[in-house]
This record gives structure tokens, sequence and C-alpha cells, in this order.
């Protein structure tokens, strides 16, 4: 794993809900094309820290956020960013499958339609790509035109990823994806992360540690707030340093 | 056996006098109120078939010195005024309901916003009557016509299409707000694909609330459309719009002057009340109807 390149570097990161202070001092550089897992017990911080990179947090009244957070050298904070332009290159997966309640064509063809894609060829081309990408394609592919609503969760959660993956980001963060869902669709999507990775740079939140273990390359455990270490997946779970991670690892916690 | 057995039976079923007279008291609630309703609508057929006929339905109200009883004019007024208002209404009840939700910053302001809404829905109808015929009629020099009672009628229903509005997009799931943000799109565009279509359902009733209202109103449109019935010409296509700067009553205020010369006239009320409820009924059928559709299309 040499050669690894910095996607995204937070340092110093301190968030504030109001006078919660939800966020402490966090430093932590996501790599590029790998799988990183924030695992942690709830209220830990750790889906706080995952949108306030794409700064869905700004959606939130009251919250307040420091320290420095660069995509690719580029401050995501600064004065004048178009979040919008920042969440198409940064896209999110969210914890309940949220399909818009249109077909699942129009769903996955919704992010290239707001970025201004018009033709029809390319359209379906971006729709198939995507719909492929997310490993949906062939369970869909004869209903494109029905509503996404009629599908299982599992099946929503793919196409909610191929709408994600339409708008070719290069971080995608997914909040706790699998936790809505049955252990067959789950598998099948841990199945498709580990795929896409090559492609983007995934930072995944997740509540089953057998989870983070079996697809991520980088894992960081967060406790209150506090980041507490952040390694190799393989170092966090056979060799923790901190007597915090090995407890909730082992389940002694959490 | 003893006596526990006996409670604990399957068999025997334990019938209380306390639920028997219950049930017969709610059933007697809900068979007043049938029966009420029924009761009017059957009263007003009879007595509205009396002067109901192809001539009345045809023709322009009694005016001097023609014998001529009928509503066509008024029917004719009173789609002018509901297509004329939800006109003004729709749009600007809808967009003040999508600032109120989507933009305005939660606090004081929209709380001063939303309770005005509230009183003003609760204001008397007259009174929209008086105001409109010193705002429209003096200050817009619109005299008694249409228009003036549109608009009038607009200020009376906003009330109902913005908290309607607003409470059918406060259902619209964070999720589908999240996931429209969360690829890019800009604000104005993740409402009008997503939040608005979610909520059309919502939007439609408010509409249907409305015309309800328009098509029953009185009050607030003797001052300010008049209660002019006879019928203008529709030579050309100006016609059509210039018609909204004339005086117009509608089916109400021509109900209204029936009942009050009463005499032989009285059965021209009941007839013009069989005409409005049957409207009512036919307007509430369509809504129903396209709702129906929107929501088949949706699912």
């Amino acid at each position: 794993m040499e050669n690894e390149n910095v996607k995204i570097s937070t340092k110093n990161v301190n968030l504030y809900y109001g006078e919660n202070h939800a966020l402490k001092d966090i430093n932590l550089d996501i790599k590029t094309n790998r799988i990183t897992a924030f695992i942690g017990p709830s209220g830990c911080g750790k889906s706080t820290y995952l949108k306030s990179l794409n700064r869905m947090n700004d959606l939130v009244p009251g919250c307040r956020i420091t320290g420095s957070f660069l995509l690719d050298g580029e401050d995501i904070y600064a004065d004048g960013v178009d979040t919008n332009v920042l969440r198409r290159r940064i896209g999110m997966v969210f914890q309940k499958p949220n399909p818009f309640p249109m077909s699942i064509y129009d769903n996955v063809a919704y992010g290239p339609r707001v970025h201004g894609i018009k033709s029809k060829a390319k359209l379906d081309r971006i729709v198939e790509e995507s719909l492929i990408g997310a490993a949906v394609f062939d369970e869909v592919k004869d209903r494109l035109h029905k509503s996404a609503l009629s599908l299982s969760g599992g099946q929503q959660q793919r196409v909610c990823i191929a709408r994600a993956i339409a708008v070719q980001p290069e971080v995608i963060l997914m909040d706790e994806p699998t936790s809505a869902l049955d252990p067959v669709s789950t598998l099948k999507i841990e199945e498709l992360m580990n795929t896409i990775k090559d492609k983007y740079t995934v930072a995944i939140v997740t509540h089953n540690m057998q989870q983070a273990a079996r697809i991520s390359d980088y894992t960081a455990f967060f406790l209150v707030g506090e980041m507490v270490e952040y390694g190799k997946t393989d170092d966090i779970f056979s060799r923790p340093k901190d007597k915090r991670t090995e407890d909730y690892i082992t389940g002694r916690f959490g | 056996m003893t006596k526990n057995d006996t409670q604990n039976s399957l068999c025997k079923k334990h019938i209380r006098i306390s639920d028997i007279i219950l049930k017969a008291l709610i059933f007697l609630c809900s068979a007043v109120v049938v029966a009420m309703t029924l009761g009017m609508i059957i009263y007003i057929a009879v007595k509205g078939m009396e002067g109901m006929s192809w001539t009345f339905l045809s023709t322009p109200a009694f005016s001097y010195p023609y014998e001529n009883y009928g509503v066509l004019g008024n029917i004719i007024n009173t789609l002018y005024l509901v297509v004329i208002t939800l006109l003004v209404a729709t749009p600007i009840g809808v967009g003040a309901a999508i600032y109120l939700t989507e933009y305005a910053k939660q606090g004081r302001l929209t709380k001063i916003i939303e309770f005005t809404t509230e009183t003003l829905s609760g204001i008397p109808s007259i009174i929209y009557g008086l105001f409109g015929s010193v705002f429209f009629y003096n200050i817009f020099k619109l005299n008694y016509s249409i228009l003036a009672g549109a608009l009038t009628l607009s200020i009376m229903v906003l009330p109902t299409i913005i908290r309607t509005t607003q409470e059918a997009i406060k259902t619209v799931p964070l999720g589908y707000r999240e996931g429209a943000i969360g690829l890019g799109a800009p604000k104005w565009h993740m409402i009008r694909t997503v939040v608005l279509p979610s909520c059309i359902d919502g939007i439609l009733t408010s509409v249907i609330l409305s015309i309800g209202r328009i098509v029953g109103e009185s009050a607030a449109l003797i001052f300010t459309a008049g209660i002019a019935s006879e019928l203008t010409s529709f030579d050309s296509i100006a016609d059509v719009f210039t018609k909204v700067l004339n005086q117009g009553g509608s089916l109400t205020v021509q109900l209204y002057q029936y009942a009050q010369r009463g005499g032989s006239e009285m059965k021209y009320a009941f007839s013009t009340a069989l005409v409005l409820l049957v409207t009512v009924l036919i307007i509430n059928i369509c809504a129903k109807l396209v709702a129906y559709r929107v929501r088949k299309k949706r699912s």
C-alpha cells in the first residue's frame, strides 16, 4: 500500500451543535481509492464527521465548524465554494434507502440532469452504466420506467448507489448504508464496495465491526466526539494501540 | 365449576348493558348526521325542482321589465370567479408556503407570519367584502367588477392555500431533500423536482377547499363583484377578458336576491340552491378524480 495519495485531509476539526461540542480536534487523512471505515458507538460523532466532508451539516441550524478540510488541497469550507460542485465531487449514500418517488431511470438520471446533461442517448448510457456499476442492472433492466419505490430495500439502496455514481463523484460517503437491510442485501452491497473502490474513494460509517473489518482498508475509531485511533484496518483489529479501541472491538463495551 | 371457570369460559359471550347503550347512542349520532344532510339535500332538491327548467338554466336572471327567471349569467360569473381567484391565489399561496417552510429562517418572523395567516382565516367574510370594496373599488377604481370580487376572494382563500400547502411540504421526507442536495442539486431545483411533486396531493387539497369557499361565498362578493346577472355577449375573444371588469353576481348572491324578494320567487331561490349543490358536487368529484389520477401516476 505504498504511493497512497491523500484525497481528503482534515486537521483540527471541531464541530459544535449549539453548545454541544460534537467533534473534538479530529485529524484524519482519507486515502485515494481506499475504503475508510468509521466505527464507534452511537453518538460518537462518526456520522457527523462524515457529513461535514460534503457540507451536509450546512443544512443543520446552529451547527458551527472550525478546522481545515482539504479536498485535493482545496479548502472545502472556503468562502465562495460552490457546494453544488462540492457535492457532485463528494457524493453520498444514506442510511435509509431514499430513492425519489419517481421511476428508476429518473432517479439515476436525476444527478446528471441537475448538472446539465440533456441528451437522451447520453442519459441512457449513464443510467445503464451506473446501474451496472451498482450491481443492480440485471434486476431492474426490464422495469426502468417503473417507480423506484416498488423495489425491495436492498435494491433501492443499490439504485441509490447508482444514483450517487451517476454524477461520477471522486468520493462516495456512505452513512451506515446497510443498517436497514437484510444480510443478503448487505452482502451484495459489501461486494459492490470492493469493486467500486478502484474508481472511487469510499468513506463509510458502520455500526457493524465485522463489516468494517471485512471491507475497509483503513479504520478510524470514534468515541464521544474524539477520534481515538486511526490506522490500517488489519492493525486496528489485530493490534489496537489504545485500550479503549481494544475494549470496543472485543465487545467489552459499546 | 367455580366462579372463576365461568368467567374464563370461551363459549359464553358476556354482554354488557353499557356496551349496548353506548353503541346505540353512537349509532344514533351518526344517524342524525346522515339524516340531516340527506334531509336537507332532498328538501332542496324537491323544492328546487319546482322552478327548475331548461329555461331557468339557459337564461340570465329576472330583470325588469322582462319576466325572466334564470341563473345562466350567475353560473358563468361563478366560474369566472373560481378561475380568476385560483389563478391569483394559488401561485401566491404556494409561493408563500414554499418560502415559509424552505427558505425563511425559523424564528420570530415566521411565527408572526404564520399567526397572521391563521388569524386571516378566521375573519368573517363580510369584513373581506368591506375591505375589498374600499381597497379594490375605490383605490384601484375597479368599481363593481368580477376582478374586484376575485381579488377579494383571493385574499380570503390565501390562508387556506398557504397553511394546507405548508403542512403538505412538511410531510416530504427529509431523505428526499438530503438525496437531492447530496447530488449537488441547487435548492430551487430540489424543491421543484422533488419536494413539490411529492406534495402535489396536498396542494390539490388546498385548491379543492378553496373552490368550495369561493363557490359558497356571498358576503364578500356583494360589495365587490356586485349583483348583476345579465348575460354578457361574447362576440369576440376580447369580450372574454373585458368581462372581468364588468359587474357579476355569483350564484350565491343571486340566491340571496331571489330569497329576499320571496313570494313567488322563493322557488327560484331553491332552484339556485340546487344548482349550487350540483356545482359543488361536480367540482368535488372532478377534484377527487384528479387527485386519484395524480396518486395513481405516482405509485
